[in-house]
């Protein structure tokens, strides 16, 4: 009899809540009971509340049973989970719960079903077919059929993809480069994270397309150094990579790790890091697309935006625009955390409405208690109240209400969260994270710390609040880049929506 | 007394820089990865290493302290034999990481982001490890740990301090 073929999640997610435990447990039960399994660590579905997620390949496809700890393991043998059997724990085929049933997946297809360091398994799953692809096209043709795609920079800022790498396919240079900007900053998201982990040769493909498109031999990939499990991961398939000579000299590429800097994400902070010096913002122009690492014309892109192209080149651009609404095509992989019932990564059309996301398929605080507010986009973006719930995830729609979608990262808190304390945080996170250069930035922050503070000891409430917003017009106004520029938006969005959290406490409750 | 090995560290980064980007790379393109090397074999950024580092990469002391003072990963004191890096951003704001991080003040006298070398286990604060939807997160040395409570970490801090 061949061996069973058994899932466990090797991505960090489903590892910080014991997936290595149970994959170990499952090898030395089966090895007590005689029996013949093969233990394949894959990605992460991306349904993390039922992580460690196990399942058994079966002849009516993958059955999945979660969330899994070591002790449960003796439990699911006595009950034939080898073949598929019932036990407390089953969630049935993977494949039909609703949560993965719904979504429109483009980009993440092979995550969690994949060995992600399986080049084999990479091929048979449509693997390589964009690069093929790309091989018989002319360079102007693979960008042109990214501009149609409509693909936008998943990183945060919405730039249209193909336009930039118009620019960088037109310009001078010796040597070109492609960035991927790995350095996934912004709380609630992990999307990148696990297309490093569970699919990395997608990555790889997606910068090998770039770099036959505007004429690119080398590449580098920026991971945070936050991010060990990715690391590895991306180190491994790149030596993959080279070994199958899917890497070479014509198109080579390597890692940086980034050394604890939320600005380096910022992408000419991230290219003065590569080249050795302090992550500090570069003025525009001149653009990273005309003179970027090393003085060099450069693409740098977000990893879910490179990791679109693959599909984009091999199923058309025209195809991809069909997903999504307005200005925003194609699909986001959304990334739903915080205090959320459901939490995950939910990949779909634009479009979709921040309530539904939350209630529909989150279902709700993992509390229990009522949701309050809701972070989209990051630190850098505006908590939304419950009357804003229905904007539409879409980068548009989501300024129009005073937000932005920023890397696709919705960040939930229920009704014990302190708002005054939320703006504190945010401008304590931008003097913290600040580069130095703008004085509004650096300065206004610990600024608004400071006055922060006094309101919340009751002291010149009125005029402190003013001035906290006057410092937001300076930073928005003094600012180089969105750290400075765009922490007001948290800061203003708390005081515009919540302002019972910045009244006066301590009177209050004596009355 | 390091002189060699940061030597040693220095040909082999600079060398890898070059393999890949040609002799004409910028030595200074190796800075990172030597930094991060060197925190690697001696736990922390030896200050008197930091000559031979701007020697070998032909650029001055001042750019590399520079450079080792901007980034948040980079010690230039020696490190506990345990970090914990307590996630202190948004989602496991909204999950409780700051109840989380006053017990530690409260209950083990470990203030994150005040580590003390000399203890088995210093804290610090990190904002976001991609495990938002599983937190409290926090990283022990390489180890990811999600949906952290307090009898964990009680025992976590308890087994460092040995
Ligand atoms: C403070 C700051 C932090 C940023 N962090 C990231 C990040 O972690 N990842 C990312 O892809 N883009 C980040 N960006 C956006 C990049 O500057 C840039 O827009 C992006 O890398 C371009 O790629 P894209 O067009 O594919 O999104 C950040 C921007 C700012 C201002
Ligand atoms: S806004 Fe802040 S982070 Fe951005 S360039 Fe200015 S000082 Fe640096
Ligand atoms: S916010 Fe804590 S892991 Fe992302």
């Amino acid at each position: 009899m061949s061996a069973v073929r058994i899932f466990v999640p090797c991505d960090a997610a489903a590892v910080s809540v014991g997936a290595d435990e149970v994959a170990a447990s499952i090898t030395a039960e089966a090895k007590r009971r005689g029996l013949a399994v093969e233990i394949i660590r894959n990605g992460s579905r991306g349904m993390l509340w039922l992580e460690p997620l196990v399942e058994v390949a079966t002849a009516k496809g993958p059955v999945a049973y979660g969330p899994v700890r070591a002790a449960d393991i003796s439990t699911l043998f006595d009950a034939n989970f080898l073949g598929g059997d019932s036990h407390p724990l089953s969630l049935g085929l993977t494949e039909e719960i609703s949560f993965l049933k719904n979504q429109q997946r483009l980009t993440f297809t092979r995550i969690g079903v994949t060995d992600p360091l399986s080049l084999d398994d990479y091929r048979a799953h449509g693997g390589f077919a964009g690069l093929d692809k790309a091989r018989t096209l002319k360079p102007v043709e693979i960008v042109e059929d990214i501009v149609a795609s409509g693909l936008r920079g998943r990183g945060g800022a919405g730039f249209p993809a193909g336009i930039k790498w118009r620019t960088v396919a037109s310009a001078q240079g010796s040597q070109k480069f492609i960035v991927c900007n790995a350095d996934e900053g912004d709380s609630g998201t992990f999307a990148d994270r696990m297309v490093m982990e569970g699919d990395p040769f997608m990555l790889i493909e997606g910068m090998a397309i770039a770099g036959l498109a505007v004429g690119a031999t080398r590449g580098f990939i920026y991971i945070r150094s936050e991010y060990p499990h990715a690391i590895r991961s991306m180190q491994r398939a790149i030596a993959i990579a080279r070994r199958a000579r899917v890497l070479d000299d014509s198109f080579d590429l390597d890692v940086r790790i980034g050394a604890g800097a939320y600005i380096c994400g910022e992408e000419t902070s991230l290219l003065e890091s590569i080249e050795g010096k302090r992550g500090q913002v570069r003025a525009k122009p001149p653009l990273p697309a005309h003179r970027g690492l090393f003085g060099k014309p450069t693409v740098i892109n977000n990893v879910l935006t490179l990791a679109a192209a693959p599909w984009i080149i091999a199923n058309g651009g025209k195809a991809y625009a069909e997903y999504g609404m307005g200005r925003s095509r194609g699909t986001m992989p959304l990334q739903l955390a915080g205090n959320v019932k459901y939490p995950g990564l939910y990949e779909t059309a634009f479009g979709m409405s921040l309530r539904e996301l939350i209630f529909d398929i989150g279902g709700g605080t993992a509390s229990g208690r009522p949701v309050r507010a809701v972070q989209v986009g990051g630190p850098l973006g505006a908590y939304f109240p419950e009357s804003l719930l229905d904007t539409k995830l879409d980068y548009e729609a989501m300024l129009a209400a005073g937000g932005m979608l920023g890397h696709g990262g919705i960040v939930v808190f229920d009704d014990s969260v302190d708002m005054m304390k939320q703006a504190r945080f945010a401008m304590h996170f931008c003097a913290i994270e600040s580069c130095g250069k703008c004085t509004p930035c650096r300065i206004g922050s610990t600024r608004g710390v400071e006055t922060l503070d006094k309101i919340a000891a009751d002291i010149e409430r009125e005029k402190n609040v003013a001035l906290v917003r006057d410092l937001c017009t300076v930073m928005t106004d003094g600012s180089l880049c969105a750290l400075g520029g765009l922490t007001p938006l948290p800061v203003l969005s708390a005081l515009d929506h919540f302002p019972e959290d910045f009244a006066p406490r301590l009177r209050a409750a004596a009355e | 007394m390091n002189t060699d090995k940061i030597i040693e560290l220095a040909s082999r980064e600079v060398a890898a820089l070059k393999a890949f980007l040609g002799p004409d790379a910028p030595a200074q393109g190796a800075l990172l990865p030597l930094l991060q090397a060197i925190q690697h074999e001696f736990g922390y950024i030896v200050p008197d290493t930091i000559a031979t580092v701007a020697d070998e990469l032909n650029i001055s002391q001042a750019e590399v302290r520079g450079v080792v003072s901007f980034y948040h990963d980079f010690r230039l004191e020696r490190a506990s034999r345990h970090t914990l890096k307590l996630c202190r951003a948004e989602a496991c704001q909204s999950l409780g990481s700051e109840k989380l991080a006053a017990h530690l003040t409260s209950r083990h006298q470990l203030e994150p982001g005040h580590g003390k070398p000399d203890e088995g286990l210093s804290v610090e604060n990190v904002y976001c490890l991609g495990n938002c939807g599983l937190g409290p997160a926090a990283l022990f040395d390489e180890t990811l740990i999600g949906r952290l409570d307090e009898q964990r970490l009680d025992a976590i801090v308890a087994g460092a301090r040995k």
